[in-house]
């Protein structure tokens, strides 16, 4: 028998006293409802209303996640370039200024744009 | 008794009742409710001269969905009653009530319109420790009667029984308008 097998015996134990315990005590507990017991706390006094769904997200969030996923891309092909370009030469060195260049128009176009502006 | 003679060693027989009594005793989980200054004497109580910790009581916890006892500990202001109704009614049974000092059992030296006179206004108090306010050793003292109390709660039909005799004796007993002390 593989030696790892008894890890995933345990795996299935742990889950299976979980779900044993949740459903003994969903089956065999008392059921006394209070209607603070289902509201959310609040250190006591009565929690404030929340919109439905979670009401309306700004739009500002989302640009931000887009900007993030842009310039992260980026780096990550800055990073190999980082490690290695004393080996690479001078064909890498322009070839790499020419991808910053072309990235660096859309940083400005955000920048003007108003993008980075957070209000 | 009979049974545990006859049994081989190394077995203890007990009831359903004890063990319950003895689990829910054994590691108490108060809510932190200090007000005023009896909280002062219950923070004491948790430092290591008096020793909440040898109860197993030392996780004061926040929120009251982890807490199985309330130590109302200071006067509750006309402002602060419904927090307290609310707290109480976000802990999940089995619960217990101190109400610690006399501010909390009846008002305190604080005899106006601003105080709630006596918690139990608001709340079912279990133990009432009086003291202005109670050394840690007196609280100490109320935790312990308290878990006397837990230890012996009868369950299922014996529960029922108890409730039933518990309000024959109320019916019985004087009413408290009536009652006239030692002078009479």
């Amino acid at each position: 028998m593989n030696p790892y097998v008894p890890i995933l015996f345990m795996l299935g134990l742990g889950f299976a006293f979980a779900a044993l315990s949740v459903g003994a005590s969903l089956v065999v507990g008392p059921k006394r409802y209070n209607r603070a017991k289902l509201e959310a706390y609040e250190c006591g006094i009565q929690p404030s209303p929340h919109p439905a769904g979670g009401g309306r997200v700004p739009i500002k969030y989302y640009l931000t996640a887009m900007l993030f996923i842009i310039f992260d891309i980026e780096s990550v092909f800055l990073y190999p370039f980082a490690v290695a370009f004393n080996r690479l030469g001078l064909f890498a060195l322009v070839e790499m200024v020419l991808f910053i260049l072309t990235v660096f128009v859309a940083y400005a176009y955000v920048w003007r744009r108003g993008g980075l502006e957070w209000d | 008794m009979g049974i545990e003679e006859k049994l081989p060693a190394g077995f203890l027989l007990s009831t359903v009742e004890g063990l319950a009594g003895y689990m829910r005793k054994a590691s108490m989980w108060p809510v932190t409710f200090g007000l005023a200054c009896c909280a002062i004497e219950m923070m004491a109580v948790g430092t290591p001269d008096y020793d909440i910790a040898r109860f197993g009581m030392e996780r004061f916890s926040a929120t009251p969905r982890q807490a199985d006892l309330m130590i109302v500990a200071g006067r509750v202001s006309q402002k602060m009653a419904p927090v307290v109704r609310q707290v109480y009614d976000q802990m999940p049974n089995p619960k217990w009530v101190i109400s610690m000092g006399v501010c909390a059992s009846s008002g305190g030296m604080f005899n106006n319109y601003a105080i709630v006179q006596g918690v139990d206004h608001i709340i079912p108090v279990d133990i009432y420790l009086p003291g202005c306010p109670p050394r840690p050793q007196m609280l100490l003292n109320a935790i312990i009667e308290l878990h006397k109390q837990v230890q012996s709660t009868p369950l299922g039909v014996n529960r029922v029984a108890a409730a039933r005799a518990a309000e024959e004796a109320a019916l019985q007993a004087t009413p408290t308008h009536q009652m006239k002390g030692l002078l009479a």
